[in-house]
């Protein structure tokens, strides 16, 4: 018997260079930042403080570093098909053989929607929403924690491909018999399954946390109608993640018995049907769109109404808009599929209802308008960010109700002029939001602002670079061209490649002023500095220190309204806001910090690891290891700490000029 | 900046009709229809569109903090027929552009025949790894990357595929189906003028993929009986053991024809999986021909 199951040393790719480039350059990158923090001892500190941390704040901020590393990784693969595309023409075949070329596109795919946007959606609500609720942390901290580890071992599963084995080559959708064994014998598939098993049951833990949070720990005196708009947004947001996410589990868990144990869900022979596949992959893809862009059109809620200084616009509209988009996202899966023969009453009723789902995305965009309207606004970096969506997005929901008539998707369907809206929605949309979030929360998070001309150096490099890199790839569809095409012989496409792959260079220059504002910015931390409220914000996040303390508020604040925070500033401005007695803080309990979801992501790391190199006594060992996890947590004897009065007085003593109250 | 650049993209798109390829040049009257339902669609949207940007634009301008001249109204956040009106403009637009989409999903139904007064030719196509095979099952031949079809004539298509799934796609003619195995999906598609289109497939089946283009020479009838005829003299015979051949995964195959074909040789294919192992067809076993890496 091989203990080592498939495992072997020809796994590792030594004969392609362009493979072991990558790998050496990611393997020594790792090993650099991990030999500074030892050198600098910092782990004791990153062990306590971050790893173990069960605080909601903590976990955000490690989930947004997650994705930004993953930006950086999926954009890698962007710049490889770009560069591939831009020279694989007439008789040429680039540089990227197919077996490598396809692995590139299926990881940009994978990377950029379950480990860059979901991540950094997810970091963000993480961040924001108990700060938002006025609650000092979410219902269950440790699950949190959990959620975390396993999104981080997913990544990790999906990194380790690059060296050990190979990634799938089906594109990101994975459809069978593509992915069944006989077509696909290599590990690659195991690779995509299992790294999305695992971030997946993370990510549903994730939506049952938000959702019993959001629902079940508010604020004193916050009922729904006073929740802000982006509490609204992550509450519809992790509603589709807790309903959606089971969906994509019991799929790819079906694929799996069909490649491990000989089952036939989704073979061609043995009445296995793949078309089942496609149809149960799409009840959760196009919710899971939704699970993304949700929240960023919560956030560019927050961000213009700050910064026109200005309540938003028709608020229950907004609410309602968001529950309507919430549950019609599940009756429009089938457009992702028109061409599979389905009757004309079938794909009339779904061209249909996808169009009907763009009348609330329609309102929110006239909603900002009119928040606006009478404003004023004020042109920071997020502003930029968010009326650079306004502008780009309207084109990309115009292309996605184009494609969402059926005889005109026979004709765009899979083509670039597809490709070009996807990106044109998920760029324009929901990496602008988190880039306007990011900026936005930032100063809240690590107590300083980002520089602010890097910062709009980035975002006219990311405006200008995503037009002139997908409004070619809409003329290219409508010229024919199809997606994940590794060569091809028409020349007249060439001339439109070359300017898709300047545009990509545009926005790998904007990514570039990213990491240098941030350089920047951490080194001038001490300039720029912030209180509280830098913005002059409205939601109750800006009312407590920059960075908060762990407990979050020393008094839970009590919410007479929507915009809690604007109301209390208006009153005390006034002289009628009550000071609360600086004098009478009573101790905290909050939960411990807890290695479970460390440990959990160790044995979930082993397991798949495992499983995918059919290395089954370690399999086992994963298992029973990350039950033995819970166990051991489920029967701890302490889960909080309790801080002392004394230490909350002292914190707000130092931050009393910081916190408006 | 952003708009000029829109504008130069729906210029450029619109200028492409002469172009020598791709959907905005059809050259059949499905493509046609369905490059007209397009342009309609992007009509009515445009019309609400464009005016959204603009306004985007002027009034994030307008109402800049450092304009002295902007009204602050701080308190304009709710207006009952601005509601109204919000709601009730997209609605109106997705009220006509799913009109166009329901009657066009009828009216360009992939399965209903195209009304002509000539009887359609029928055409079997096979997807495979990775190549084009077409049967003419009225003619008793067929050719590999290269479909020939007589101007004027609607041809009728049912379609499958011998493992993975594709997308059979010629952009100047019309829309495209998926082929998928042990099933049939159908597609109607006409050539009003003769020349050669390029047809492809549209959806990634692995390795060889790009290189799984075709051609659709179109001719006029009586040259198309002659090609016929000429084909029926030369070339191998396809039955099921030179489709287990050709069925083997091979790139860029150069167009070739087969004289003639087995009878209820498109069925076998279809009916593939549930045959028995003796029959020569359940020989394409692709497990034993995809290699592991």
């Amino acid at each position: 018997m091989n203990l080592l199951g498939k495992l072997t040393w020809s796994a590792i790719p030594f004969d392609q260079p362009i493979v072991m480039a990558a790998t050496g350059g990611m393997v020594g990158a790792v090993v650099l930042i991990l030999g500074w923090i030892t050198l600098k001892g910092h782990w004791p500190y990153l062990w306590r403080e971050w790893i173990t941390s069960v605080d909601h704040k903590r976990i955000g901020v490690m989930y947004c570093v997650l994705a930004l590393i993953m930006l950086l990784r999926g954009f890698a693969d962007a710049i490889m098909m770009r560069s591939q595309q831009a020279m694989a023409a007439g008789g040429a075949q680039g540089y990227l053989p197919p077996e490598h070329f396809d692995q590139v596109f299926s990881a940009h795919g994978t990377i950029m929607i379950f480990f860059m946007a979901m991540p950094f959606v997810i970091g963000m609500m993480n961040f924001v929403v108990p700060l938002q609720l006025g609650v000092r942390d979410m219902a269950f901290p440790t699950l949190n924690s959990v959620a975390l580890g396993l999104t981080a071992s997913g990544i990790l599963l999906t990194n380790v491909s690059l060296a050990v084995g190979e990634f799938a080559k089906t594109g990101w959708v994975a459809y069978p018999p593509l992915s069944e064994l006989q077509y696909s014998p290599g590990v690659g598939v195991d690779y995509y399954l299992w790294a999305l098993q695992i971030s997946g049951i993370g990510t549903l833990l994730t939506g049952i946390n938000f959702v019993t949070t959001i629902l079940k720990t508010r604020a004193p005196g916050m009922g729904y109608m006073r929740m802000p708009v982006f509490c609204w947004t992550a509450l519809a947001s992790n509603l589709l993640m807790v309903a959606a996410f089971p969906v994509l589990t019991a799929t790819f868990a079906m694929l799996l018995l069909d490649r491990y144990l000989g089952f036939h869900f989704f073979s061609t022979d043995a009445q296995g049907n793949p078309m089942m596949y496609v149809n149960l992959f799409w009840v959760w893809g196009h919710p899971e769109v939704y699970i993304l862009i949700l929240p960023a059109f919560g956030i560019f809620s927050e961000v213009i109404a700050t910064f026109s200084g200005k309540p938003l616009f028709g608020y229950r509209s907004m609410v309602a808009a968001t529950m309507v988009i919430c549950v019609l996202s599940f009756l429009v899966w089938l457009h992702h599929f028109f061409t599979m023969g389905a009757s004309a009453d079938v794909n009339g009723f779904f061209g249909v209802m996808t169009m009907i789902i763009a009348v609330p995305t329609g309102v929110k965009v006239f909603n900002w308008l009119f928040t606006m309207y009478g404003g004023r606004v004020r042109f920071t970096v997020p502003v930029l960010w968010s009326i650079g969506f306004m502008v780009t997005f309207v084109i990309g929901g115009m292309t996605g109700v184009l494609t969402a008539v059926p005889p005109a998707d026979f004709q765009l369907h899979n083509s670039v002029f597809l490709v070009a809206h996807f990106h044109n929605v998920i760029i324009g949309g929901v990496v602008f939001g988190l880039m306007a979030g990011f900026n936005y929360w930032f100063p809240k998070a690590l107590g300083f602002r980002l520089d602010e001309r890097w910062g709009k150096a980035a975002f006219w490099c990311w405006l200008i670079g995503f037009y002139v890199a997908f409004m070619p790839l809409y003329v290219l569809g409508l010229m024919g061209m199809t997606r994940r095409l590794q060569h091809y012989d028409v020349l007249s496409w060439r001339p439109w490649l070359l300017v898709a792959a300047a545009g990509a260079g545009i926005i790998l220059v904007g990514i570039v002023c990213q990491v240098v504002q941030l350089v920047v910015s951490i080194r001038a931390r001490e300039k720029l500095h912030v209180a509280a409220d830098p913005w002059n914000g409205r939601t109750l996040e800006w009312s407590t220190a920059s960075p908060p303390p762990a407990w979050n508020y020393a008094i839970l604040p009590q919410v007479a309204g929507r915009d809690a925070f604007w109301i209390r500033k208006k009153l005390a401005h006034a002289g009628q806001g009550q000071q609360p007695q600086l004098s009478k803080y009573q101790p905290i309990e909050m939960p411990r910090s807890s290695a479970t979801g460390f440990v959990t992501a160790f044995f979930a790391v082993v397991t798949g690891f495992a499983l995918i190199w059919h290395i089954w006594w370690m399999a086992a060992f994963g298992i029973l290891g990350a039950f033995g996890t819970l166990l051991v947590f489920a029967f701890r004897e302490k889960e909080e700490i309790e801080i002392p009065a004394e230490r909350i007085s002292e914190f707000n003593h130092a931050h009393q000029a910081e916190v408006v109250l | 900046m952003r708009r000029s650049l829109t504008l130069v993209f729906f210029l450029v798109a619109a200028t492409l009709g002469g172009c020598s390829e791709g959907i905005l040049d059809p050259k059949g009257p499905i493509a046609v229809a369905e490059r007209q339902i397009l342009f309609n669609s992007l009509g009515i949207m445009l019309a609400i569109v464009i005016p959204t940007i603009l306004a985007t634009l002027i009034v994030a301008f307008w109402f800049r903090s450092s304009n002295a001249r902007a009204r602050y109204l701080p308190d304009f956040t709710y207006s009952g027929r601005l509601e109204i009106l919000v709601w009730s403009i997209p609605a109106m637009t997705v009220l006509l552009v799913g009109g166009v989409a329901w009657l066009g999903a009828h009216d360009l139904d992939p399965r209903r025949p195209i009304s002509s007064t000539v009887k359609p030719v029928s055409v079997q196509v096979v997807s495979l790894d990775w190549k084009w095979l077409f049967i003419y099952p009225d003619k008793g031949i067929a050719s590999v990357n290269r479909l020939v079809v007589p101007v004027g004539v609607p041809i009728s298509f049912q379609l499958t595929s011998s493992g993975v799934m594709n997308s059979f796609f010629v952009p100047q003619l019309g829309g495209q189906i998926y082929t998928m195995s042990g099933m049939t999906t159908q597609l109607q598609l006409q050539a009003d003028h003769s020349g050669s289109y390029p047809g492809l497939s549209a959806q990634f089946s692995g390795d060889g993929f790009a290189d799984m283009r075709f051609i659709v020479d179109a001719v006029p009838a009586e040259q198309f009986e002659q090609w016929v005829s000429a084909t029926r003299n030369d070339g191998p015979v396809l039955d099921p053991q030179t489709y287990s051949d050709l069925a083997k995964p091979s790139e860029a195959v150069a167009p070739f024809t087969y004289r003639k074909v087995a009878p209820n040789l498109f069925n076998g294919i279809i009916l593939g999986s549930g045959m028995q192992s003796g029959d020569p067809l359940c020989s394409t076993d692709p497990a034993s021909q995809r290699a592991e890496r």
